[in-house]
């Protein structure tokens, strides 16, 4: 199994060429609006997911000697967080345009993002997945301090990078207590060696302790998520977005390897760990959306909420020593966190695309009378509203379904009281996202609210997105079963 | 496509057409379009009524396909003698709100429209599915076009009552889905809600099952103590969204108990009948005196539907043949009745801008042809025999008789009490002297108004001569139920 097997790296290769290719170009575009490199890296980021996308059937388990892994749920989730990458850079094209953002840093940076996420939805190896892990936060960390002369941002960057350092050493030390217990790095040797056990409990204990929480932060779960709300915050739109979407969808990946493929003869501990960073996240989360007053703040605690209720799903996959129902938990969670990721998507997109210049429109608000202001964006945001709060006919409600049935199915009464406190608290959540209607549709108009700048292609994509949550709501199999396949693939291997 | 789905999608599509068209300057086009989609999706219906096979207690005009196989639900519809007749029903009551918004609403028309069409789609939906995943989504989703519906035409506390209204409800129906998965887990994966009525279950099991449906249906119905949100909505409704709450709406909570509390929990049924009993019977005695001190005409017919509801509950629960059947007949009787009455407060309020009691008074000496309608409609409330109100009372009143004489004798308190508001209402509204400048200058019904009430007042009275066509479809399904729920399904 020593193969190079370059194939399965191909996505990869092409991104980091592709990064340097338009660092590159990037100087000898004068263009003001930099077209030339915005559509490189459009065509980059197709072109990877259209990789990804191919590979997801190509049989050949590992490659690089053995460091990353090629299947079916890595190359999903890099799919998904292509597309991702390719409706963020869409939505945010013209907001950092106009803030003077536009330059050739962003459009790397942003591909450098996506190369770690890449590396660590396919590592097979606890360095690799390190490797991907800063090489996507330290791009990020960049990204966010885009706007040197922006205070708040600057402050959310360094907050950002102090949190995300620590929390990397986290994951770092636990990784090594467990290479210290298992003498592996690989991560299927590990499982093999959890397995034998012959290895002291103890260490290994220790070990996984470090990794959840290096892993809870970087999901933004409670009690690890006191960067979420100031980040959200500070960042601007398009690098709040970058954080929001694609980032999430690789958090989950590597959560998968190294919990659930590298420990999972640990999951008694780590699963009682994700229980109680779940429910403090759903009850924080949605107690302090309440009383946001900023969008991209009440946001960013729903994001703390909404993590909460997909760790849920991760919870319940070994139930009294089986793990009959870990392919049902495990899908339910991606499909729940991929149906997030769209909706969330779509929300900053919209923010985005109602902001102008010297008007963030990021207060709640700023959105008063939009349903008259303009009633087709209002709609779509309603959408992204109801979905968010879980509401059929939304595709936010099947990924609530997805990960309530998760629970109820172990028949386990512990887990279905788990159940009944996260549709207590959706209900919680429900509120706020229904203040973001009632500020929409109820509400007058505020005097001195700038007009909409239209823009054709984005409304478009906006239009789409929200689309695709009405129509994944009313035929939510496929995406379902996409999720079941690559989730029972990768725990097949 | 078969027939259920046209009456499912056609106001659907129809509504989602208007909401396309959007703008206020094509007010007269999107009127007309509202009218003709609300009455073809009448129309659409009507094969049901001539078509149903009253023989037979089995699903008919059923469909059935796959939907989302990762959890096997399935777009499964079909109607029975207990659910078909509410399908021509929230057809009807569109077409009627469609007409009473014809000139009231100025401001957004077409959204108002669209929302009452989708909304009368979605409900429709929520009687014909049988398949529990498929009717939770119908009936979750209602939730957001009502809210909507509140909150952008509604009254001066709009805000607090579209989400009071909201969260009551998603509070109820969120702990149904956990219920819902559980059967889904303890059928061997099935969503189908005739499976589940076969389905064993133990005792403590059913229990838990049974409360959580009750969450999710008292509040819908809305029984005492948690209707606290109804009086709220209605007053705030616009004219329209009260006539729906009312005649529909509340319809789709006791729809529920006879879908999924009693055949699918039988044996806890059974157990906790003297709660829902006792329940209903303070809903129909206790609400039954707050209706009367209420000074807004609005609130007064709200807590007025609590307490008609509440006999609608306490008829599923004495599981007997007038019981059960007496309920239906009453749901469908109020749903004209009230919805004539929240008519009759808008004709007024569209007038004077006042709901409230004192404010009118000897409104029949300028208004001679709306105040005959609306003494009719005050007499069916309070169940004057030859009206609508009257049989399904009767019905269930006689059912508690033959189970125990003093809780009928509770429930007849009701034709009391419900005659004491009413009249007292229609005696300081209607007559007496003229009591203001405002009722002086008060015209009298116009073409459009009069259609609306005297489709209305046929119905109800229609229904309380001859209300075979009602009762024969019901029988035998209601029968087929009793019998149902007699067995034990205990492990």
């Amino acid at each position: 199994m020593s193969d190079f097997n370059w194939l399965i790296i191909y996505p990869e290769i092409v991104l980091l060429v592709m990064a340097c290719v338009v660092a590159i170009v990037d100087l000898y575009v004068t263009d003001p609006q930099r077209r030339v490199t915005y559509w490189l890296t459009q065509l980059t980021f197709v072109a990877a997911g259209a990789l990804h996308l191919g590979l997801i059937d190509v049989n050949l388990p590992y490659g690089l000697q053995d460091m990353v892994v090629s299947d079916a749920m890595g190359h999903t989730l890099a799919f998904f967080a292509c597309v991702a990458m390719v409706i963020t850079m869409a939505y945010a094209q013209p907001y950092i345009a106009s803030r003077d953002m536009l330059k050739g840093e962003f459009f790397t940076l942003s591909m450098f993002v996506l190369l770690g996420i890449s590396v660590m939805t396919s590592a097979n190896n606890f360095l690799v997945i390190y490797l991907g892990l800063e090489l996507m936060s330290l791009s990020l960390y960049a990204l966010t301090a885009l706007r040197r002369d922006h205070a708040i941002a600057t402050e959310a960057a360094m907050k950002y990078f102090v949190l995300g350092a620590l929390a990397s050493g986290f994951l770092l030390y636990g990784l090594s207590m467990m290479y210290g217990a298992t003498r592996s790095l690989n991560i299927p040797e590990v499982f093999t060696a959890i397995g034998s056990g012959q290895i002291n409990p103890s260490v290994l204990t220790f070990g996984v302790v470090f990794v959840v929480a290096g892993l809870a932060f970087k999901l933004g779960a409670v009690p690890f998520h006191m960067w979420v709300p100031d980040v959200y915050h500070g960042a601007p739109t398009a690098v709040t977005l970058l954080i929001g979407g694609a980032p999430k969808l690789a958090a989950f990946a590597i959560t998968m390897r190294l919990l659930v493929e590298g420990m999972l003869g640990l999951a008694v501990d780590w699963q009682q760990m994700l229980v109680v960073l779940s429910v403090a996240s759903l009850v924080v989360g949605n107690l302090a959306a309440i009383a946001q007053s900023n969008l991209k703040r009440m946001l960013a605690y729903s994001t703390i909420s909404q993590m909460g209720f997909m760790l849920l799903g991760m919870t319940a996959g070994v139930v009294t020593g089986n793990t009959l129902s870990a392919g049902n938990a495990y899908s339910s969670s991606m499909f729940y966190l991929v149906t997030y990721v769209l909706t969330t998507l779509g929300t900053f997109g919209m923010i985005m695309y109602l902001s102008r210049q010297g008007h963030e429109s990021e207060e709640i608000s700023d959105l008063a009378g939009l349903g008259k202001r303009a009633p087709w964006l209002a709609g779509v945001m309603s959408l992204f509203m109801f979905s968010l709060a879980g509401v059929p006919p939304t595709v936010g409600f099947y990924g609530k379904l997805a990960v309530l049935q998760a629970l109820v199915t172990t028949n386990v009464p512990g887990y279905i009281v788990l159940a009944v406190v996260a549709v207590l608290m959706s209900l919680v959540g429900a509120y706020y996202y229904l203040r973001i209607v009632k500020v929409m549709y109820f509400d007058a108009i505020a005097a001195g609210t700038p007009a909409i700048e239209r823009h054709q292609g984005i409304s478009a994509v906006l239009a789409l997105n929200g689309g695709a949550v009405i129509v994944l709501g009313l035929l939510p199999g496929g995406l379902m079963a996409l999720c079941r396949d690559a989730i029972l693939k990768a725990l097949a291997s | 496509m078969g027939l259920l789905s046209v009456a499912i999608w056609l106001p659907i599509a129809v509504g989602l057409l208007l909401f396309a068209l959007g703008r206020d300057d094509n007010a007269v086009m999107v009127r007309w379009l509202a009218l003709i989609g609300a009455v073809a999706s009448l129309l659409v219906t009507l094969p049901l009524i001539t078509g149903f096979d009253v023989t037979t207690a089995a699903m008919q005009f059923q469909e059935n396909q796959p939907w989302i196989d990762r959890f096997n639900v399935r777009y499964r519809l079909g109607v029975d003698g207990i659910s078909m007749w509410f399908v021509p029903l929230t057809a009807f009551m569109t077409v009627v709100v469609v007409i009473a918004g014809w000139e009231v609403i100025t401001d957004r028309v077409a959204h108002y429209m669209g929302a009452f069409l989708i909304l009368s789609g979605l409900m429709v939906g929520v009687f014909a599915a049988l398949d529990g995943l498929l009717f939770y989504v119908f009936f979750e989703a209602t939730l957001i076009p009502m809210y909507i519906i509140i909150g952008i035409w509604g009254g001066p506390k709009r805000v607090y009552a579209a989400f009071k209204f909201f969260l009551y409800t998603l509070a109820g129906s969120l702990l149904m889905l956990v219920a819902l998965i559980y059967l889904y887990y303890k059928s061997g994966g099935s969503f189908d809600i005739l499976t589940w009525h076969k389905l064993p279950l133990r005792g403590g099991a059913q229990t838990l099952l049974f409360f959580a449906f009750l969450a999710a249906f008292s509040v819908k119905v809305p029984m005492w103590p948690v209707h606290t949100w109804l009086p709220d909505a209605h007053v705030e409704a616009p004219t329209g969204g009260s006539v729906v709450l009312a005649a529909i709406m509340l319809k789709l909570g006791a729809y529920g108990f006879l879908r999924f509390s009693l055949p699918i929990v039988p044996d806890a049924s059974r157990e906790w009948a003297w709660f829902i009993i006792a329940l209903s019977l303070i809903a129909v005695v206790y609400i039954g005196l707050v209706a009367l001190v209420q000074q807004d005409m609005k609130k007064l017919v709200a807590y007025s539907s609590v307490a008609h509801m509440g006999f609608v509950t306490l008829g599923f629960f004495i599981f007997s043949d007038l019981g059960v059947s007496g309920g239906l007949v009453q749901m469908i009787s109020h749903g004209f009745i009230s919805g004539a009455m929240f008519l009759c407060i808008g004709v007024l309020y569209d007038r004077v801008h006042s709901r409230e009691i004192a404010a009118y008074g000897g409104v029949v000496n300028t208004m001679p042809k709306f105040a005959a309608l609306g003494v009719l409609f005050a007499m069916a409330n309070c169940g004057l025999p030859g009206t609508s109100g009257f049989v399904g009372e009767w019905m269930v009143i006689l059912g508690t008789v033959k189970m125990n004489f003093w809780l009928a004798a509770l429930a007849a308190t009701t034709l009391v009490f419900g005659a004491a508001y009413t009249l007292w209402m229609v005696k300081r509204v209607y007559f007496g002297d003229v009591a203001n400048a405002n009722v002086k200058a008060l015209a009298d019904l116009n073409a459009r108004e009069f259609a609306m009430l005297a489709i209305l007042a046929v119905a109800v009275l229609w229904m309380g001569v001859y209300p075979k066509p009602f009762t024969d479809v019901m029988n035998v399904s209601v029968g087929e139920l009793l019998k149902h729920v007699a067995q034990s399904k205990l492990l």
